[in-house]
């Protein structure tokens, strides 16, 4: 083992790193205001309403993400319309394809957390709302998404790590995040023990750092399940 | 049209390996999810915290880089040994680098779902079964293990969907599963997003297949359970 490569080679992680934690915030950011209508949508009474979104959530979650990105990194290009339109500005940037396939992902992922938190909504709740005379709108804001978001933490928090592994895959088509510089100092030195399991502690802290950060927010928001301490 | 035609063997006959690669690996994680979850709740202070890093640092990677650290890493690692040795130099192929590294990865993900199962297990059905001086072993074999299979059988399923779409992976270390030829289709026709939506649409038939079998096996060991 040869740590000196590596210890050379921190600013290029570092470098990684910030461009993995950001392109990881963008897509769930993009990734839960899309997830929201989507979930909407598909707690809908009506089927027509439903069709969409179901099967939106159906393909994103039954595809592999490297496919849903291929389709965008490599399938755009197919159609000179696309080629021909302001489009192609952001369809050739890797960057911009990554984010895009990362966010619609998480937002099929996150659409199907809320959709079942939505649907398991207590029903007194949404009674003792209608009783109070709250109209659906209001019913919606003060008692059921809130409620909601609460009971989708915990699974929320599982999602978001999938994120950030799944965001490995961006290092294969010519990002440079923490798996793109891990690649790097792979190919120039040829040091494939040190270089991965480098770039593996890192998503291993961060990924420790997210649970932590859900188990607090979880503790805050939960805060009215705690069994009382005395 | 006439060009997917033209390239659909190619595209069948890598979903074929994929499938062999996510069969194998299931098994391979399925024996290591084993091992793991009775190591996890075994007497053994040294058995606990070995499969407790396992699960932890597997499941806080990403499987990307786990593969290739595999891929990579793992192909020095056998010639060093095997030179320490004096064997010859053993090339590891794409293949079994594939498999054993998605059924290492998922056998972390196993572990923790067959605990869950494990423990769901009445406590009173295996007390019983010392109490008719079964040895540990036969408790596990008659008792146990099959009392778990209906407990984690949902989170089996779900691991084996995550499974299924983490062989995609294996494109990159040089398989010629459905996604590298579809990539390959792709460049020479100049059509990669026909292919792509191609092999979209034939990983939502494995997982839905799939889902059907799981909701088949679910209600199989569900008999003679109550339901609300």
């Amino acid at each position: 083992m040869d740590f000196q490569v590596i210890i050379d080679n921190l600013p290029l992680y570092f470098q990684g790193l910030r461009v993995t934690v950001m392109l990881v915030f963008f897509s769930l950011v993009l990734g839960l205001c899309l997830a929201l209508p989507i979930a909407l949508m598909a707690t809908s009474k009506s089927t027509w309403v439903r069709i969409l979104p179901k099967a939106y959530i159906y393909f994103f979650r039954g595809t592999p993400l490297i496919v849903q990105m291929y389709l965008i990194y490599h399938g755009m290009g197919q159609f000179e319309a696309i080629q021909n339109s302001f489009l192609w500005a952001i369809f050739k940037e890797a960057y911009m394809c990554a984010l895009f396939a990362f966010a619609l992902n998480t937002a099929g992922y996150t659409a199907e957390i809320l959709r079942g938190t939505i649907e398991q909504t207590a029903f007194g709740e949404i009674e003792a709302a209608k009783a109070c005379g709250m109209s659906r709108a209001m019913a919606y804001r003060r008692i059921i998404l809130p409620s909601t978001f609460r009971r989708a933490l915990p699974a929320y928090g599982n999602e978001v790590i999938f994120m950030l592994h799944g965001s490995a895959l961006a290092g294969i088509i010519t990002i440079v995040d923490l798996f793109g510089a891990a690649k790097i100092v792979n190919s120039r030195s040829f040091v494939p023990f040190e270089s991965f399991i480098t770039a593996g502690l890192f998503y291993l802290v961060i990924t420790f750092i997210i649970v932590w950060g859900f188990k607090k927010a979880e503790h805050y928001w939960h805060a009215h399940l705690r069994p009382r301490e005395s | 049209m006439s060009s997917v035609i033209d390239y659909l063997p190619l595209i069948l006959k890598g979903m074929l390996l994929t499938i062999e690669v996510a069969v194998l690996s299931l098994l391979i994680s399925v024996l290591l999810g084993m091992i793991g979850a009775l190591a996890k709740m075994s007497g053994s202070r040294i058995a606990r915290s070995i499969a407790g890093i396992y699960t932890t640092v597997i499941r806080g990677m990403p499987d990307l880089v786990l593969m290739t650290l595999i891929f990579f890493g793992g192909q020095i690692l056998l010639n060093n040994v095997g030179e320490k040795l004096g064997l010859e130099y053993i090339d590891v192929s794409p293949f079994v680098a594939g498999v054993i590294t998605i059924g290492f990865i998922f056998g972390a993900y196993m572990a923790e779902t067959f605990r869950g199962g494990i423990l769901a297990v009445s406590r009173g059905e295996i007390e019983a079964g010392y109490a008719f001086g079964m040895t540990p072993m036969k408790v596990f074999m008659r008792i146990t293990l099959p009392a778990m299979v209906r407990h984690a059988l949902p989170g089996f399923g779900n691991n084996w969907l995550v499974l299924t779409k983490a062989t995609a992976l294996i494109s990159i270390i040089g398989l010629h599963d459905m996604v590298f030829n579809a990539l390959v289709a792709g460049g020479t026709t100049r059509k990669p997003f026909t292919f792509l939506c191609v092999v979209a649409f034939l990983y939502l038939l494995i997982t839905g297949v799939s889902d059907i079998g799981i909701r088949w096996l679910d209600k199989r060991y569900s008999v003679g359970v109550r339901k609300a």
